[in-house]
């Protein structure tokens, strides 16, 4: 099999979503610690802003990949082929529960969201602090998740990389040539 | 002769009933919220316990008096992390400051059923001249009393300290209220 690369457009959102999650989930764990204050109340608001455009990025790269399906797998054994599946496919769905859990939490705790400042988003549900309380946990469970996940696959990338020197970790490169 | 009498003795009372003064002021029924900007977005809060001495005849609110007390320390900020906080020294430090008050001197006819209740608040030990505009509906059993104004927090020093950057909170917050009044006798407040 001559497994091609992923398409120019999807390397790039794919790093660009990469960055923007490493600065949106430890941004989130220091603020969630932080007393109340000027700062974290900035804070917030620059987490719910990443958190949103990650959300818009996730449904352009969704789009983009209905319509360019990804290159075959590099040949790897049927298990590890299926993790990977599995793990990206689950990766996908926690790109959009995360920013959504976010969005109505915020909702439910009575803090609307306004992306930059000037798009304010619909609160999809009204006040209610247990809810609130519920989507905070939802909001940290997911994120534990995809923690592990994220763990997972970069630790399968870089094992292809390195152990198995194959293109796996290359073709999701604008270097890759064949 | 007698019966005309007892007409015109008729009417005065009627319009006594009708311009009777309303001094129960309702506690469950009333309420006081504002508006504060926080990172440009608008956060809803609520004092939950305020007391008000009031005298005022509906039909002339122009000659009405009042006086309220906010109980600061019953805030609701919108989370109970913000209560704590604006409870505290920097805020309204509630424990030196435990009340606001509103004493009128003054009710102003704007025109268009409107008026404007002149007078004194203070807050965390300052005083300031305001006017707080409103208007009057009666219903059954008494009259509404219901308007909003904008106070500017930092001339109270509400929010000092790292507060009061306005970049975050803002300056200005709008007060609203929803005061009702009832009497004892007025079998015609409801009528108009
Ligand atoms: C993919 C995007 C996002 C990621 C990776 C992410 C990640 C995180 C993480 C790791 C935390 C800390 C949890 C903890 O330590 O307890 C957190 C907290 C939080 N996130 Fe997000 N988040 C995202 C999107 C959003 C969005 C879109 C919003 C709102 C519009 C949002 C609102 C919040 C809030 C309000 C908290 C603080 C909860 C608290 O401490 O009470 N997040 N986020
Ligand atoms: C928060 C961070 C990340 C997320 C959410 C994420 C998500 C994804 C998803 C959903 C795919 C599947 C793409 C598709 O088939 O449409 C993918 C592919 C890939 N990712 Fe990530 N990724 C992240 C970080 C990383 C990092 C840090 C690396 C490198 C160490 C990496 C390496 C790869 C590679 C090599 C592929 C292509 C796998 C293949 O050949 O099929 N990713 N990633």
């Amino acid at each position: 099999m001559t497994p091609g690369r992923y398409t120019r457009t999807a390397i790039a959102l794919h790093w660009l979503m990469a960055l923007l999650i490493f600065s949106a989930f430890p941004l989130g764990v220091y603020m969630h610690d932080l007393p109340l204050s000027p700062t974290k109340l900035q804070l917030f608001s620059y987490h719910k802003w990443l958190g949103i455009t990650i959300l818009l990025a996730a449904a352009a790269r969704l789009a983009w990949r209905i319509t360019h399906p990804a290159p075959a797998m590099v040949d790897m054994p049927r298990w590890q082929r299926i993790a990977a599946h599995g793990i990206h496919h689950l990766l996908y769905v926690l790109l959009f529960a995360i920013p959504l859990s976010g969005w109505l939490m915020s909702s439910a705790k009575g803090f609307q969201t306004v992306w930059f400042g000037v798009l304010p988003l619909p609160d999809l549900v009204g006040k209610n602090k247990e809810l609130g309380d519920l989507l905070t946990e939802l909001h940290q469970s997911l994120n534990f998740g995809l923690l592990l996940l994220v763990g997972a696959h970069i630790a399968g990338a870089l094992k292809h990389h390195f152990v198995e020197r194959d293109d796996t970790l290359r073709r999701m490169t604008f270097r890759y040539k064949r | 002769m007698k019966l005309r009498s007892l007409l015109i003795a008729g009417a005065l009372v009627a319009t006594a009933a009708m311009a009777a003064e309303l001094t129960q002021f309702s506690p469950e029924k009333s309420q006081i919220t504002f508006v504060s900007k926080q990172m440009g977005v608008s956060v809803d809060g609520r004092f939950k316990k305020f007391d008000a001495r009031i005298t005022v005849d509906p039909a002339k609110p122009e000659t009405g008096k009042v006086q309220l007390d906010i109980d600061l320390a019953s805030i609701d900020a919108g989370s109970s992390d913000a209560d704590n906080e604006v409870r505290g020294k920097n805020w309204f430090n509630t424990t030196v400051f435990p009340k606001a008050t509103f004493v009128s001197s003054q009710v102003r006819v704007v025109g268009g059923g409107r008026y404007e209740a002149l007078g004194k608040l203070t807050i965390k030990g300052t005083t300031r001249d305001i006017a707080a505009p409103f208007a009057v509906k009666t219903e059954a059993g008494g009259a509404w009393f219901d308007g909003s104004l904008t106070l500017n927090r930092l001339q109270f020093k509400i929010g000092e300290g790292a507060w009061a950057d306005t970049s975050t909170v803002a300056d200005e917050v709008q007060v609203k209220f929803k005061i009702f009044v009832t009497g004892e006798v007025v079998p015609n407040a409801a009528k108009k």
